[in-house]
């Protein structure tokens, strides 16, 4: 029963890795300019090495002969566990970053919680996830401040992308029977407590960004039980296609 | 006036012997081996030449990026996705020198780009053939990287300082994407019947834009003979061309794949392979526009491009408000 809820803690992880790492790599060679194109890769490229290392680890603890890309490319929908900020499309390069920086805060914190996993592995994966993560925010938070305090038109791009996401980032502090679990055995993150720091984090980084954070928005969440915006299937549907149609093909 | 004439005379006199015996300096280094740097003279032909090749080889390493851009998302495997993004982002940091070496010679990267939108400045042809499968990725890698190496290997012994620590640098990432690319082949051909298949056809289709990635034949190539007497250029196009098919052939062979070349032959006396008739026509085709991915290959260019200009704009802006103090 525990190995069953640990299985899900981890492959959680993974999917968010992977999620967002899919998304970003849609970006490869269609940023603002050349530099952007190579840092957008080199995060996609971190997203995908943190996604393999959960999914191997969640891969072992299902047992059998399961790989970490038969629990990438041959689950469906309704099986990934990713939060849905995650899968939203990359919209606008301020849509992306908005994407990013809540993440990344959220992550920042999370990780250097999760480093303290009487869970080895966790432990392990989290204390490699915290130096990249550390990258990742200082990328994220000075472009929204940079768009917030631009131009005119990337004040309102960036004011209309943090808007639009918000309804997605309840969803990361919510703790559901797994996480509960996960916290009793001093393996998970009590995502509650980091809630206040994450709150603080996005409020400094919005005021310097002259930005407004968001009031009463409605908020939504279901990807940890598997309950997706439109946009997952799409998603998996394009990074699935090869695996799906030759399944006794190996790559 | 007539005052002025004599002196005007001789100082016109002097500009061409000082000119003269600038050339004739330069060309003693060149013969020498020596490397021109940004800060010394040189022709302004042998600039303008170095402006168009320099820029041409930028421009094809950025847009090469699309054709196996268009199968990241798809990847197979975690392992070949990461790959994959490696290898692309690698060619943007290629393009990222190459544009640098070519600033040094006097012109912005966003001229350049100005010039490739406007279809004044060329990119390898290679880059307009689709990609249709996975095994297209494979046969990027080995061949139309494996060509590139041999183009760039040469090059590392360019006259001009920058264009050739470029090409060092760029020479060792080169031939991981080489080998990379050659993995996927021969996992493909080792596969099953349909990834056989995949990996036959990739080759057949790839096989002769690659051969035609070094140029028109030696004695149809208006570059060449300044550029070898300036040794920006080491190899001859036929030169190159052959040493990469007496490479890459035996390679084919290891993984049980058909060069398709009916023509192919081992040539004992030359020590090198026969092969068939190059199709230039094709080859004109593509250089003029009419390839099968020209107009979508810039077009998407111009488009990340334009979308991206409101965020260049936004980075600009801020940096003078925190330079002003605002
Ligand atoms: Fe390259
Ligand atoms: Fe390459």
């Amino acid at each position: 029963m525990s190995k069953e809820l640990l299985f899900k803690y981890v492959l959680t992880l993974g999917d968010d890795a992977l999620i967002l790492g899919q998304r970003l790599s849609q970006w490869v060679y269609k940023g603002p300019f050349l530099e952007e194109d190579i840092a957008l890769s080199n995060i996609s490229l971190d997203m995908f090495g943190r996604a393999n290392l959960f999914l191997e680890y969640a891969a072992s603890l299902k047992g059998s002969t399961t790989t970490a890309d038969d629990l990438a490319f041959k689950r469906n929908e309704r099986e990934f566990s990713n939060h849905i900020l995650c899968e939203q499309p990359n919209g606008n390069f301020a849509n992306t970053m908005a994407r990013q920086f809540f993440l990344d805060a959220f992550y920042k914190l999370f990780f250097e919680k999760l480093a303290e996993s009487e869970d080895e592995q966790l432990s392990a994966i989290a204390q490699k996830s915290i130096k990249e993560t550390t990258y990742h925010f200082r990328h994220s938070s000075k472009w929204v401040i940079r768009l917030g305090d631009g131009t005119a038109e990337s004040h309102e791009k960036m004011q209309s992308a943090i808007d639009n996401l918000w309804m997605f980032t309840d969803e990361l502090f919510e703790m559901n029977e797994v996480d509960n679990n996960m916290l009793t055995q001093k393996i998970g993150v009590d995502c509650l407590t980091i809630k206040a720091k994450w709150d603080q984090i996005i409020d400094e980084v919005l005021s310097e960004a002259t930005l407004k954070r968001p009031e009463n928005i409605h908020m939504t969440s279901g990807g940890r039980e598997g309950i997706h915006t439109e946009h997952l299937g799409h998603l998996l549907s394009d990074m699935q296609y090869l695996q799906r149609a030759y399944p006794d093909a190996e790559w | 006036m007539g005052h002025f004439l004599p002196s005007n005379h001789s100082s016109k006199a002097n500009t061409l012997t000082m000119s003269a015996v600038q050339e004739t300096a330069f060309q003693e280094k060149i013969d020498a081996e020596l490397k021109i740097e940004a800060k010394d003279w040189m022709p302004d032909k042998y600039r303008l030449h170095l402006i168009r090749q320099i820029s041409q080889h930028a421009h094809s390493e950025v847009i090469g990026m699309q054709p196996e851009g268009n199968w990241i998302t798809r990847a197979p495997s975690l392992r070949s996705k990461m790959v994959l993004i490696a290898k692309v982002q690698d060619e943007a940091g290629h393009g990222l020198y190459l544009y640098s070496a070519t600033e040094t010679l006097g012109i912005t990267r966003s001229e350049l780009i100005e010039q490739l939108q406007m279809g004044k400045a060329k990119y390898s042809s290679i880059f307009n053939y689709p990609t249709l499968t996975w095994a297209d990725m494979g046969a990027i890698g080995w061949l139309v990287d494996g060509a590139a190496i041999v183009n760039q290997q040469s090059l590392r012994r360019t006259s001009y300082g920058p264009y050739s620590r470029a090409m060092i640098r760029i020479c060792k990432e080169e031939s991981f994407h080489q080998r990379q690319g050659y993995e996927i082949m021969s996992k493909m051909s080792n596969g099953t019947t349909e990834q056989q298949e995949m990996a036959q056809d990739a080759l057949n289709r790839w096989w002769w834009p690659s051969l035609m990635m070094f140029g028109p034949a030696d004695s149809e190539s208006a570059h060449t003979s300044n550029a070898m007497k300036w040794k920006i250029k080491r190899g001859t196009n036929d030169d190159l061309r052959q040493l990469f098919i007496d490479r890459t052939v035996k390679q084919a062979e290891l993984i049980g794949l058909e060069i398709p070349d009916p023509d192919l032959k081992w040539n004992p006396k030359t020590k090198h392979y026969d092969f068939g008739e190059i199709d230039w026509e094709e080859f004109w085709e593509v250089v003029n526009g009419n390839g099968f991915c020209n107009k979508e290959r810039i077009n998407n260019h111009i488009k990340a491009r334009s979308e991206g200009q409101w965020v260049r704009e936004a980075a600009l802006a801020y940096s003078e408000k925190k330079q002003n103090g605002v």
